[in-house]
């Protein structure tokens, strides 16, 4: 049993399966930054830091005659959502009941695939962590209000940017939820849908972000957005009583921008 | 020639998917030129030719382990199943039995399988945007 003392919990097999299942359903579908960045691992929960690969100058040396540096790293940083299931809800999971109660989780879920999309578009400076919008060189490109139908100008902008500044693509495009839900329920005239629009421009994808605001263009060539996981996400078990069970959700993690001018932020 | 390594059309694949079968075909390579080596080895008497073939093998050793290791990154369940079996004293088929029963015990099969480590085997999602 490793440090998420699963074995600890008062959860059957079956109710283990049915939390991750339900987790892992809800985690993908938001965790947008890792459809359009660089994953490295996940390298284990023992996994602390991050290598730059430089180094700052020790000044004072306790003999004479030596030159001292010491490395730099980016720590990771352990992020834990807390939530709290029913023993009766999952008591009748263990009868096969199949509309078991977990709005918990699913809130729980919602909540860290979120930071880790904040944290990678907007930045964390609690955790040493810079966002890819805000690391950008250029001015962000504003979308305007509920201007949808203005949106395939806006992104070729963006496009044409990168493009200058000598970025490959293929391009993705992170929407925050209000600019996803107008895309998708916008036609252009002639009834083309707006979607497919953006799509040929970029010729990559457009992904759903919890946690973005307005929109980021991003590079999909490697190399310039680089998320390293530790201890990837996973369920752990805290304690119980006699009518819950605590759990949570937890990942470490580390995120540097190695080019910033491979993105342009749009603001809303 | 050229795409054998997929057998579903690629256009329906992910790129994760289209990656990791690559990787197991570049695996398959690797292993199969370790065997050619060692034959060559075997029959060779000179011992210049010999050396160099030494080396070339060493390279391939050197390949196929990464080719695995990435694999095994990549694919929780297998890799806690090697954890069993590789580098380890003792009856191989023993282990390989424990391993896959323990892999089993901890991540279901059909639920898409936690691996023993608790994580839920999300990972690198790239190729899965819409």
């Amino acid at each position: 049993m490793n440090h998420l003392l699963r074995g600890h919990a008062p959860i059957t097999d079956a109710g283990w399966a049915l939390l991750d299942d339900e987790a892992r359903e809800r985690l993908r579908s938001a965790l947008a930054a890792r459809k359009l960045v660089d994953f490295d691992g996940p390298k284990g929960w023992e996994h602390s830091a991050t290598n730059l690969g430089r180094t700052t100058a020790v000044k004072e040396t306790p003999i004479n005659g030596l030159r001292a540096a010491q490395r730099r790293v980016l720590a990771l940083v352990e992020v834990r959502a807390p939530f709290s299931v029913s023993r009766a809800e999952l008591a009748d999971g263990d009868r096969g009941a199949d509309d078991v109660d977990l709005d918990a989780l699913d809130e729980a879920a919602h909540r860290i695939a979120t930071v880790e999309n904040v944290a990678v578009f907007h930045g964390w400076p609690a955790a040493a962590i810079d966002g890819i919008a805000k690391a950008s060189p250029p001015p962000a490109i504003a979308l305007g209000d509920d201007h949808f139908e203005e949106y395939p100008r806006h992104v070729a902008k963006a496009q044409q940017l990168l493009l200058e500044a000598g970025v490959e693509g293929p391009y993705g495009l992170a929407l925050g939820p209000e600019e996803y839900t107008g895309v998708v329920e916008t036609a252009e005239h002639g009834g083309y849908p707006l979607l497919d629009h953006l799509r040929e421009i970029l010729g990559g994808p457009i992904v759903w972000a919890p946690g973005v605001r307005g929109a980021v263009l991003l590079s999909l060539r490697g190399g310039d957005f680089l998320f390293q996981s530790g201890q990837d996400l996973s369920i752990g078990y805290d304690h119980h009583d006699a009518d819950t069970v605590q759990l949570y959700l937890e990942e470490s993690f580390s995120f540097r921008v190695a080019t910033p001018e491979a993105a342009v932020a749009l603001r809303a | 020639m050229g795409f054998d390594q997929y057998h579903e059309p690629p256009d329906e694949l992910s790129a994760q998917t289209r990656t990791f079968a690559r990787m197991c075909a570049s695996l398959t390579e690797e292993a199969e030129a370790i065997g050619w080596y060692e034959q060559r080895i075997s029959v060779e008497a000179d011992e210049e030719a010999v050396a160099i073939m030494h080396d070339a093998q060493g390279e391939e050793f050197k390949h196929f382990a990464m080719d695995l290791e990435l694999l095994l990154r990549r694919t929780p369940k297998w890799r806690e199943i090697a954890k069993g079996v590789l580098f380890q004293d003792g009856d191989i088929v023993e282990h390989g039995e424990a391993a896959e029963a323990a892999a089993d015990s901890d991540a279901p099969a059909c639920t898409g399988g936690a691996p023993a480590s608790g994580s839920l085997g999300i990972g690198d999602l790239r190729g899965a945007g819409r």
